[in-house]
């Protein structure tokens, strides 16, 4: 790894533009640069949300997160990585979490987004609780989020 | 040793962390959630599908059979709902 690794849980928004031309400036080595952004849906599952409210375990999610950036940077030819996580209470539309990953070439750099993406939901310590006009309720954990993380081990 | 509690296991043991000195006899993450269990009907609550419970020592995932021994902190929590 060559770049830098910049790994942020926050209450506030971010910019992603921003985000992608900090990992980016006075570089002429990086020639892809892939950013993921989850935004809160307004609904799910057919039922209308009015916010998401997001806990997390301080100290080992970024922990949790470092590892598997170490592990990407492992695996794929990186020259910089961004993730950004927010907590507290979010409205339908407003950001959620932000993967920016830097190479030399898009594969790489398109591969490794995914892959810390898809750790991100199943391993990272957060949690989702949300609000409806049914009330308040945690977030259940889904099958197909644990197979999308399940296929980086297999060869 | 410390312990800390997530989300609904939080919510239904009905505080966030607290310090706990379980006898020598519980050695597991899954022998410490039985343990627990036995304290009061929040605690039972909590771990009443201890399947579905995930635990970190010292901020590192591990399986129910890992054992406490050295560890200063035991977190639990629902399974990871993030990103």
């Amino acid at each position: 790894m060559t770049g830098p690794v910049t790994i942020r849980i926050q209450e506030t928004d971010f910019d992603v533009a921003h985000e992608i031309a900090g990992l980016t400036k006075g570089r002429t080595d990086i020639g892809a640069v892939v950013s993921f952004s989850g935004i809160c849906r307004g609904d799910e599952d057919s039922a209308r949300i009015s916010a998401l409210t997001l806990e997390h375990y301080p100290g080992m999610a970024e922990e949790e997160i470092g590892r598997h950036v170490d592990e990407a940077t492992s695996r794929w030819p990186l020259d910089g990585v961004t993730i950004i996580h927010r907590v507290g209470r979010i409205t339908p539309g407003e950001n959620i979490v932000l993967v920016v990953t830097a190479s030399q070439h898009r594969q790489a750099a398109f591969e490794a987004a995914e892959f810390l993406m898809d750790y991100l939901k199943t391993s990272a310590p957060f949690w989702k609780k949300e609000e409806s006009a049914a009330g308040t309720g945690w977030v259940e954990a889904h099958a197909r989020d644990d197979e999308a993380a399940a296929r980086w081990t297999k060869s | 040793m410390k312990l800390k509690y997530f989300a609904w296991v939080r919510e239904r043991i009905g505080t966030a962390e607290e310090t706990v000195e379980p006898p020598a006899s519980v050695r597991t993450v899954e022998e410490l959630i039985a343990w627990l269990s036995g304290r009061s009907e929040a605690y039972a609550y909590a771990f009443e599908k201890p399947k579905v419970i995930r635990a970190a020592i010292d901020h590192a995932h591990v399986r129910p059979d890992a054992a406490i021994a050295g560890a200063r902190e035991i977190a639990f929590f629902p399974p990871m709902t993030g990103g």
